[in-house]
């Protein structure tokens, strides 16, 4: 019997404080708007961040005032967008992205310059002189990106990462981890992909790699629609114009670029 | 002592000698989180401080009437309860009234129902046996010592922002070093008041 008053007080103080509440609702709720609830649940809710606002929920109200455009969840992809615009009533033609490694050199192709022995991290070889490869913009191989993602997209093979397409978010945190910057976002449909990322001049790349970008500019001269252009010493796609015909692809002496 | 002198050396200890941030280290979570920018630092310690102050006239009477003598043990269970619910409370009136300090301080509003700080005021008032006027003037100043540590260290946050810092530092750890300094320097009114 002794612990029938103490559970009582508790029990008494609870719903006082429970009814207090709920009638403090009553007067002063605020009505949500309707709209972002419902966008609200058309979002995946990973509160990844990629779309830039502070959590899906930070989106929704974005989207809800109209200070967004519905394309920018990478989780959710082009389902979301189309749900999202739905909602909205807006029509929405979003891209799916991936992200992609322009590297081809990794680990048979590049040559090496010694051997490292440290921390089987990226970031702790890129500070040891650059890393053991003798290119400066190559993928080293010990997976940062792997560890970064969140949606296991990417695995490693041969001491290479290897992205799943179907699997990836485009959530850019391995384009953020990658010591080398050599990670971007690119549209999935992207039929001809470059893969180097060496900003060096000819000679010197040649000698570094089998498969390095030496910037002789054939590509540039077969693209019929001006999509391709070598930028720094580097072949740079531009998809809003690749017709993905696949000429760059076929001149590429140093095999650089594949086309699908 | 007299009556004002005593209240007097309550607020001096509350806000100076025993900072709840800086000396007692209660409270530590939204003085690291939410002083990165001076107004929301401030409008933070302005709802802690309400929520203490609100806190101790209610676990007061609760305390003494209900709990005391027999049920003491249960001061913990019904304090947090009842601050859960006041800081529901004030969360439904900020987001009525006052909308962009709602925004501004997010996820930390609900978080003072976790506050250390809340609950440790009103646990000390009990420990110290002070009565109704004296709790409320104990809340107050622990509320203003809050207040004071936060727009401190939102001052000194906003000058490491702008300072070169090396990397393995940026972020968090720099922001704890340079909470122990300021936290420090407080040490040096442990002398005052006694």
């Amino acid at each position: 019997m002794e612990i029938l008053i103490p559970v009582l007080v508790v029990l008494i103080i609870g719903i006082i404080l429970g009814l207090g509440l709920s009638f403090a609702d009553k007067f002063m709720s605020v009505p949500v708007d309707e709209k972002q609830i419902k966008i609200r649940e058309c979002l995946p809710g990973a509160n990844c961040g990629a779309c830039g606002f502070s959590g899906c929920d930070g989106y929704a109200a974005a989207l809800a005032a109209g200070e967004a455009q519905p394309d920018k969840c990478a989780p959710g992809g082009e389902t979301t967008a189309k749900a999202l615009g739905e909602v909205l009533g807006v029509k929405v033609e979003a891209q799916k992205k991936v992200a992609f490694i322009a590297c081809g050199g990794r680990p048979d192709k590049v040559k090496e310059t010694f051997e490292y022995t440290g921390l089987k991290t990226c970031a702790a070889a890129a500070l040891a002189g650059g890393g053991p490869i003798a290119c400066e913009f190559g993928c080293l191989g010990y997976g940062d990106c792997m560890r970064a993602c969140d949606f296991n997209a990417i695995t490693l093979s041969d001491g290479k990462p290897v992205i799943c397409e179907d699997l990836c978010a485009a959530c850019g945190k391995c384009v953020k981890t990658c010591p080398k910057s050599i990670i971007s976002l690119i549209p999935k449909d992207a039929k001809t992909r470059v893969s180097c990322s060496n900003k060096k001049k000819g000679p010197a790349v040649l000698k570094a790699c089998d498969v390095s970008c030496i910037a002789c500019g054939m590509c540039e001269r077969a693209c019929d629609a001006g999509a391709i252009k070598v930028i720094d010493n580097l072949a740079v796609i531009d998809y809003s114009l690749c017709t993905a015909c696949g000429k760059c692809a076929e001149v590429c002496p140093r095999k650089v670029i594949t086309a699908k | 002592m007299n009556k004002i002198t005593f209240i007097c050396s309550i607020l001096l200890a509350g806000i100076l000698t025993n900072n709840m941030v800086l000396s007692k280290f209660l409270g530590i979570c939204p003085f690291l989180g939410v002083s990165k920018k001076l107004n929301t630092a401030f409008s933070m310690s302005v709802a802690v401080t309400l929520v203490m102050v609100a806190a101790s006239a209610v676990t007061y009477p609760i305390y003494h009437y209900l709990l005391y003598p027999k049920y003491t043990y249960l001061e913990t269970v019904v304090f947090i309860l009842v601050i859960a619910a006041l800081v529901q409370l004030i969360e439904m009136v900020l987001k009525k009234y006052i909308k962009p300090v709602y925004n501004a301080l997010g996820i930390y509003l609900p978080l003072i129902t976790t506050n250390c700080a809340v609950l440790g005021v009103t646990m000390l008032n009990i420990q110290n046996e002070l009565d109704f006027v004296s709790s409320i003037f104990n809340a107050l100043a622990a509320g203003l010592g809050f207040m004071l540590a936060m727009v401190l260290f939102a001052g000194v946050r906003q000058k490491v922002d702008e300072a070169d810092i090396p990397d393995f530092l940026k972020g968090l750890p720099i922001t704890l070093i340079a909470a122990a300094l300021v936290s420090l320097s407080f040490l040096g009114f442990a002398g005052i008041g006694g």
